[in-house]
């Protein structure tokens, strides 16, 4: 029973990261209609440059962040304007292949910069562990929840209450509409990059101090796809839910069935029960269903 | 006698026998057929690694036409090439080392297997489109190359196998010009087949499904059926271009068919030409070259940049996603049509205004 709430927590903090980096995929979606194959080399790069900040510049990591998310940010904001604000309306293998062609190219940079032998970050969080009755949580994974949640609970506020958040939803919803209305709907565009790339550099940063940084990082971006496509592309609720879901039986076929079968069922566990989800509800669990006429 | 190479200047076709020819006016057969000489007589002047990089072109073009079916003509998009190729080379390394049978039956029930396989991971085309399919796809690679890495006791796990050249009577294809024809018969009649599908009636369908499913369907197009062909249809000839490579490079391991080369295989269609059989061949060439003459260009630099062969690898990397994204916002329908308008350029010379 202890194994397997351990197994469980584990499961849970992971989740919760894969859902803030699919928040990031998400939101991209319902505002662009674009998908980002990219979101994995986001999330590298903003890892790397907070290591780099911290580690050859001695900045303390709160400051460290905050520079990284801001690079970040900056990076997403670039990105959507030069390379896929031509494919606006393009179909979707278009999209597909033009963000499959930027992650390659963002990989390639990282490798050239960064190369490819793991990287440690510093100890920022204790290394006590906290006993939950009898579990025992590594402080890094509490943090990690603690982060996700409070970001999670910000873009919930965000999206309700601030003025940026309803124009976004408002963009989401029907960009004529939208632009009708007075909305930047470029504009709209160009900040869900950057929240998007914003996101993926916390996740990774969170996922890096877990794991050490190296270039197989990305590979989250992968991950984070049945994530995405489990919740329903355009939600955000769904993101949330899927990742956890995920990251649940993802952690708890590691613990049971890896051992049985020889490891790597946990990378593939994912992608089974995405397939069976999707045969059931092609659309995801809160997807929004398209009504075609023709 | 007439020229051979004077352009076409103007098609005029009165009935539909003409509009559906595969040659169009009787000259461009003759220049097909000075080109596939061209390419049937290079072997015999060009060195083993020329002849090598030429096999390797032609087999993914192989593979490269079967996507295209899928993909190009047909609309559903597919990330998981990659592991169908890996199907199709398993199958013969699995009947030809293991069954002891010949390579002459193993390659066509490698392209059977991988069919059934890609119909299988096809049926969920009929309700899922566009990006919730291509992932389900990505779900057939991760899928089957965890199925290929851990069945142990029949592909031999992530140490992979051993394949044998093919033999014919006493002839073994052990030189690089003798595989070199064998992949250009293969190709030969994989572009043929393809060029043909599409006059007969259920290519139509294929590309009335690709424009617009909801009308095609309208129209009497049992989409289910021709969805999962197309995906058959494509997965068949990706299994043969899966064999071929095996028996080619001789060793089959999972690492050889990860995710890069689905996306690799996705490049060279997209590069070539959504929907169109010689583009796939054209983009084959080219993505397949792409790293050999940047790494060449690298050996030439070296003299004045010493550093510059340790980035490669990455460099490889954004010179392929660049070439990827410079396509799409340049020229959406790639290599074929470049070709087509610089044909196109020459047949209103000089007058072309």
């Amino acid at each position: 029973m202890t194994f397997f709430l351990q197994m469980l927590v584990t499961g849970i903090v992971v989740g919760s990261v894969y859902a803030l980096v699919a928040l990031g995929f998400v939101l991209i979606y319902k505002s662009s209609d674009a998908i980002n194959f990219a979101q994995g080399e986001f999330l590298l790069i903003g890892t790397y440059v907070c290591l780099t900040l911290i580690t050859a510049y001695n900045i303390p990591f709160i400051a460290a962040l905050l520079m990284a998310l801001m690079f970040s940010a900056v990076l997403g904001f670039a990105i959507e304007r030069i390379v896929l604000r031509p494919f606006i309306g393009e179909p979707v293998i278009s999209m597909i292949m033009a963000t499959i062609g930027l992650s390659s190219v963002l990989a390639g940079i990282v490798h050239i910069i960064w190369g490819h032998e793991t990287r440690v970050f510093p100890r920022i969080f204790s290394e006590q562990p906290v006993k939950l009755g009898e579990i025992v949580i590594a402080p890094v994974y509490l943090w990690s929840l603690l982060i996700v949640v409070a970001m999670l609970i910000i873009f919930t506020l965000f999206f309700k209450y601030s003025k940026l958040g309803i124009a976004m939803r408002a963009t989401a919803d029907d960009q004529q509409a939208a632009m009708s209305m007075g909305i930047s709907v470029k504009m709209i565009f160009a900040v869900a990059w950057a929240i998007a790339a914003i996101v993926s550099a916390v996740g990774g940063i969170l996922l890096g101090n877990i794991n050490g940084v190296n270039a197989s990082l990305s590979a989250i971006g992968l991950k984070v796809l049945p994530v995405a496509i489990l919740g329903g592309l355009d939600s955000i609720p769904g993101a949330i839910i899927g990742g956890l879901i995920i990251g649940i039986l993802e952690s708890l076929t590691g613990g049971y069935l890896d051992p049985l079968v020889g490891g790597g069922l946990k990378e593939v566990m994912p992608f089974v029960i995405l397939v069976f989800i999707l045969m059931f509800k092609p659309y995801g669990l809160f997807g929004k269903k398209e009504i075609e006429r023709v | 006698m007439r020229n051979p190479f004077v352009m076409d200047c103007g098609e005029f076709h009165v009935n539909y026998k003409q509009d559906m020819a595969i040659w169009k006016i009787s000259r461009v057969r003759m220049r097909v057929f000075i080109l596939l000489a061209i390419f049937a007589v290079f072997p015999m002047f060009a060195s083993d690694y020329i002849v090598g990089l030429a096999t390797l072109c032609g087999i993914a073009a192989i593979g490269a036409i079967g996507l295209n079916i899928l993909t190009g003509f047909t609309g559903q998009i597919s990330i998981g090439v990659g592991a169908f190729l890996g199907v199709g080379g398993y199958t013969s390394a699995i009947l030809t080392a293991k069954l002891g049978l010949s390579f002459w039956i193993a390659m066509p029930t490698a392209g059977i297997v991988t069919a059934i396989v890609g119909g299988l991971f096809g049926l969920p085309s009929l309700r899922l489109k566009g990006l919730y399919l291509a992932i389900a796809t990505l779900a057939a690679q991760v899928i089957i190359l965890f199925v290929i890495s851990r069945w142990d006791a029949l592909t031999g796990g992530t140490a992979g196998m051993v394949l044998s050249r093919p033999e014919l009577g006493s002839f073994v294809f052990y030189s690089e010009r003798s595989y070199y024809y064998l992949m250009f018969v293969v190709l030969i009649i994989t572009a043929a087949f393809t060029l043909n599908l599409f006059r007969s009636r259920v290519g139509r369908a294929f590309i009335a499904v690709r424009d617009r499913d909801v009308a095609a369907e309208v129209m009497g197009i049992d989409l289910f059926k021709y969805k999962v062909l197309a995906f058959i249809v494509s997965s068949f000839f990706v299994g043969i271009a899966g064999a071929l490579l095996g028996h080619y490079t001789m060793v089959v391991s999972p690492e050889l068919y990860s995710i890069t080369v689905s996306i690799e295989y996705l490049a060279i269609i997209l590069v070539g030409g959504l929907g169109s059989v010689f583009g796939s061949i054209y983009g084959a060439v080219f993505i397949t070259l792409l790293p050999v003459v940047l790494r060449s260009g690298v050996e030439m630099m070296s003299g004045i940049f010493p550093d510059l062969s340790a980035v490669l690898i990455g460099m490889k990397e954004v010179v392929f996603g660049l070439v990827i994204i410079l396509f799409l916002i340049y020229e959406p329908q790639g290599l074929a049509k470049i070709w087509k308008n610089i044909k196109d350029y020459f047949k209103l010379w000089p007058f072309s205004y």
